[in-house]
């Protein structure tokens, strides 16, 4: 079949890209180039309109072994270990079909992590979907979950933290970013650089199928007469035979025959094959008859661009042939010689005898698009103004139990339940605190691990809405004792080529990188997720950032449950009592404008160290970070996971009460601590200049405020479960 | 009335389980099959006489919520 | 006091396992499934996870691998085997316990503490155990325990039934069965009482930093048996 322009832009490319693929090859390009080309020009992988804004994200630091640009990030957790994790979205099949997409979601980013060498030790998740009342969501929801968990569970890794949030905003695009944490020695880190000419490029793991072929509508162009059969299909999961790649690559990586390594993911075989090539500055040359098929009659553009799952691309040493294929005969794993390594700079594709493709490597990756997109900077709105008429009416105990009830604070037990999360038998802080904490099996550190995201925040103003992500994870790491190392970022946004939601992007971006700057706490992986958006709506801009910390001593973990009546309780931190983006704004008083609160950096990171400070004297018993919902919210949740009570006096006079418990002022954290350590807690505050306030004491049930209000644990707890368990079984 | 329906993994889309109930009758020695697809048979008892409205509606749920059309099949069997 | 450890592809608590009982002084060996020969052991273990992906029928495909032959002859002949939830779903694969693993009555996947109620102390796994009710942890999609009526007599005459799902002051009651198992069974024996099959995980409660610590009691007191 002749390629024209026509096909190309139902290929997804522009006429001028098009252009340049014909100028860049000196003819015209047959129609496995043109779809080679369209795959690794694409949004996904050659982050066309992304890759002038990330090169800015600050990569490095004294903890980096690993920055961008590889399978996922690698961090120094002392002695001779590291870790390895990445976050990865899978948004898009997530919403066509909910169980697989997500499945294949949580499958390639442990890929992402194995591929390096790292056996998986934990997962998280962050989810998003549109408005309860929608009628998709219950059943998006109940598909993601039972597909996040079918995979991992099987896998055996367990899963210890996610967030998942509700919004009309992802009523027609549902965000599923999957975020995986290996576990590696340092000097056994593997990379997906090729070195080295004639060597023997192996392909291993599942056959290929026709599974999601990207390129829909060539379908009635280069598929015959049974397109309804061979329409692009959905990606289906086994993590069966995921598990026997991961243990037979682990077997592998043992001994020393590999000399890169790539996982299949997006773009298969041809991002694979084409990204080792090119880290190597050298040529591959495959030959497709000896690709695992599962169908018969494939083509070589249907081999090239299957997005089979499972798959793996190995460049192995001379002579490791039979050594290697004995490992994977072990695990009844497929297991190909299809290419080797050229000093041709080139692509070269062989199919029946026939060369055909021939690309230069540097055509499809240093000369792939990189646009500058138009973008609208979001101005900083305007704050509101309240006063005592906004609170008339209003009493704390009704709204603290809307809040706790509330789709987005409510206890997420009916979700994470369905996750094995002990599995590994190293789970040491479960789903539903700060961060979740696994040990590193057989010594006494351990690490923690969060993942973030605002959208109400990154809408509303992008800048300070990407740094707040980035604080929220490092403090969520701090109150749990562990020093904040490094993030990962999922970036889900609309479409870049609207100049507004490009803005977006770009602000927040820059947002994370500020933040993540000032707190040393660098991006060493990601993924970008654009075109968010269904029939010219899209998404709020909603970051999520993965943050990964170390304790060096697992059991000076802090957990968020009051441990002891009498015990002081202190807000650490200034409460300003800024009402704008906080949820009880927005859902008590429906006042949806107004600025998010603003991050001073100093104080986040001057607070921080603080608290992290205090923990290491040991002077902390619990603590929690104070986020959505503000204190009240954050107080309840200690109370009801400690089953305790606590006493507030009288708050801050400055502001109003509900300024006082609501606002979702940044930078703060709720601790207890033991009467007797008071004056010596007060001594380091102020040595630091940390602001703080002395919020009450710790009683044995019920919270009482100010002498008046008296709630009972109980009763907030179900309030705190009821809804989201009720919505699902009803 | 009793409808029969049976929803298979389109014939493109990958099956797990066929593929690993297939391994394992290799290893016990059936070494004659040549592939295997798992499925899901569904037998509705219907409150409805006439044949092709009861069909009809079988169809109708096998749209809904039997059958994913994304990745599966159906095809009713007979009443 | 020597064990041993099955891995079959898709197991993913076998090395959960092998922590536990060297923990508890277990000369502990793994093996894998396409071996044939089981070296001399006092206690086989069939572990938690997935085999074979839970593919066609949990733990259906593991009962027909190659080192089951040796694992049913060793039983037979009165050697102590404990299968993990999905070492459990094997045992009633390969009819050495009655019954069937059904999927969850809710059919969701529960990750969380239950209690259990120790109802036969007559055998090498709970004889002598120092606490009634145990706190242990259970995760698993196919758990809720079925069988004929034929084979609940038999049961119940032979006092098969090793623990029951109930709350913490060991009250054995419907709202207390996390799957809809019959009878909130939890753990099964054999006739002989030598095979032990059961939902919950001990290896996952081995220290006080994990979801709790009476897996411990579990080890300490089958390895006080078997001295």
């Amino acid at each position: 079949m002749e390629v024209n322009e026509n096909i190309a832009l139902e290929h997804g490319l522009n006429k001028s890209e098009y252009k340049k693929i014909c100028d860049l090859l000196k003819r015209t390009p047959n129609i496995t180039e043109l779809g080679i080309f369209s795959a690794m020009w694409n949004e996904h992988c050659s982050y066309k309109s992304s890759r002038l804004h990330l090169k800015n994200l600050p990569t490095k630091g004294k903890k980096v072994i690993q920055g961008p640009g590889e399978n996922a990030g690698v961090v120094d957790i002392d002695d001779d270990d590291a870790i390895v994790f990445k976050i990865e979205s899978h948004n898009h099949p997530s919403f066509i079909e909910p169980y697989q997409g997500a499945a294949t979601g949580v499958g390639g980013i442990m890929r992402d992590v194995f591929t390096m060498g790292a056996r998986p030790i934990a997962n998280l998740n962050s989810i998003h979907f549109g408005s309860p009342q929608n009628k998709k969501t219950k059943n998006l929801l109940r598909g993601v979950v039972q597909g996040i968990g079918g995979y991992g569970n099987c896998i055996g890794v367990p899963t210890i933290g996610g967030q998942t949030s509700f919004d009309e905003c992802y009523n027609g695009n549902i965000l599923v970013n999957a975020m995986t944490l290996g576990l590696v020695k340092k000097n056994k880190i593997f990379y997906s650089k090729a070195v080295g000419i004639n060597k023997p490029v192996i392909y291993v793991g599942s056959k290929t199928g026709r599974d999601g072929i990207h390129g829909a509508s060539m379908a009635s162009a280069v598929f015959d007469d049974k397109i309804e059969e061979k329409k692009p299909t959905v990606q289906v999961g086994d993590p069966f035979t995921e598990k026997l790649l991961l243990e037979a690559c682990l077997e592998l990586m043992a001994g020393d025959s590999i000399i890169s390594i790539q996982d299949m993911g997006a773009a298969g075989l041809t991002s694979s094959s084409i990204e080792m090539a090119s880290k190597g500055k050298l040529g591959i040359e495959i030959n497709l008859n000896k690709v695992p098929c599962r169908e018969s009659n494939m083509t070589p553009y249907e081999i090239m661009l299957s997005e089979s799952q499972e798959r793996m691309l190995i460049v192995l040493e001379n002579g490791k042939e039979e050594e290697a294929k004995k490992i994977f005969d072990k695990w009844n794993l497929d297991f190909s010689i299809i290419g080797k390594t050229t000093n041709s700079k080139k692509i070269e594709l062989f199919y029946d005898q026939k060369k055909v493709t021939e690309i230069p490597i540097n055509a499809l990756v240093e000369n792939s698009p990189m646009y500058d997109r138009k973008w609208k900077k979001t101005k900083l709105p305007k704050k509101n103004k309240f006063n005592k008429d906004n609170f008339q009416n209003l009493k704390i105990e009704n709204i603290l139990n809307k809040l706790l009830s509330s789709p987005n604070i409510c206890n997420k037990e009916w979700i994470w339940q369905q996750y094995d999360h002990t599995v590994m038998g190293d789970t040491i802080l479960k789903p539903g605190s700060d961060s979740g904490i696994v040990r590193i099996h057989g010594t006494d550190k351990a690490v923690a691990a969060t993942v973030d995201s605002s959208a109400a925040y990154c809408f509303a103003h992008p800048l300070t809405g990407g740094k707040q992500v980035v604080c929220e994870s490092w403090r969520n790491l701090i109150a749990v004792g562990a020093n904040p190392i490094a993030i990962t970022n999922c970036l889900n946004f609309g479409n870049p080529e609207k100049n507004v939601n490009m803005g977006e992007f770009v602000e927040c971006v820059q947002g994370i990188g500020e933040a993540s700057k000032y707190l040393n706490f660098p991006v060493v992986s990601g993924n970008v997720s654009f075109y968010n958006e269904t029939k010219d709506k899209g998404i709020k801009p909603t970051p999520a950032i993965g943050g990964v910390g170390l304790l060096k001593n697992y059991k000076d973990m802090i957990t968020m449950d009051f441990k002891k009546s009498g015990n002081v309780v202190l807000v650490i931190g200034k409460t300003e009592g800024s009402l704008d983006q906080s949820i009880f704004a927005r859902e008590i008083l429906n006042i949806k404008n107004g600025p998010p609160p603003e991050i001073n950096l100093f104080n986040e990171k001057n607070n921080g160290e603080t608290v992290l400070n205090l923990i290491k004297k040991k002077l902390i018993i619990s603590a929690h970070d104070v986020s959505l919902g503000g204190i009240i919210v954050a107080i309840t949740k200690m109370c009801i996971r400690g089953n305790k009570g606590i006493e507030i006096g009288k708050t801050n006079q400055l502001i109003n009460q509900f300024q006082y418990m609501f606002s979702e002022d940044q930078g703060r954290y709720i601790v207890e601590i033991g009467k007797d350590n008071y004056k010596e807690v007060k001594k380091v505050l102020d040595k630091s200049s940390v602001h703080y306030d002395e919020l009450g004491v710790v009683l044995e049930k019920d919270i009482i405020i100010d002498d008046k209000t008296k709630l009972s644990i109980d009763d907030l707890r179900e309030s705190n479960n009821k809804w989201l368990k009720s919505y699902m079984d009803n | 009335m009793k409808i029969s329906v049976i929803v298979t993994l389109k014939k493109d889309v990958l099956d797990p389980q066929g593929k690993v109930v297939h391994q394992a009758l290799k290893g016990m020695g059936f070494n004659t099959v040549k592939e295997i697809r798992q499925g899901k048979y569904f037998e509705i008892d219907i409150d409805e006489s006439d044949k092709k409205k009861a069909e009809e509606k079988a169809q109708d749920m096998c749209k809904k919520l039997l059958a994913n059309l994304v990745i599966e099949d159906y095809r009713i069997i007979g009443s | 006091m020597n064990s041993s450890v099955i891995i079959f592809p898709g197991s993913n608590c076998d090395r959960d396992m092998d922590v536990a009982l060297k923990k508890f002084g277990f000369k502990n060996k793994m093996l894998w499934h396409n071996d044939t020969e089981l070296p001399k052991s006092d206690l086989v273990v069939l572990p938690g996870g997935f085999s074979y992906g839970d593919y066609l029928r949990c733990g259906s495909m593991a009962s027909k691998s190659r080192i089951i032959d040796s694992v049913i002859k060793f039983a037979k002949s009165g050697g102590l085997l404990l299968g993990i939830c999905n070492g459990f779903q094997i045992l009633t694969e390969t009819e050495l316990l009655p019954g069937a693993l059904l999927r969850n009555k809710y059919s969701k996947f529960i990750c969380q503490n239950v209690f259990v109620k120790i109802n036969n102390s007559d055998n090498k796994y709970f004889k002598n155990i120092k606490k009634n009710v145990l706190e242990l942890h259970i995760a698993h999609n196919e758990g809720n325990f079925f069988c004929s009526n034929d084979q609940m007599k038999e049961i119940n005459d032979n006092n098969q039934i090793a623990i029951n799902y109930c709350n913490q002051n060991g009250e054995i009651n419907d709202i207390f069965n996390p799957n809809g198992a019959i009878k909130n069974i939890a753990g099964l024996l054999n006739k002989q009482k030598n095979i032990l099959g059961m939902m919950p995980h001990p290896e996952r409660m081995i220290d006080s930093y994990l979801s709790g610590e009476d897996g411990s009691i579990f080890f300490e007191n089958l390895m006080g048996n078997l001295k």
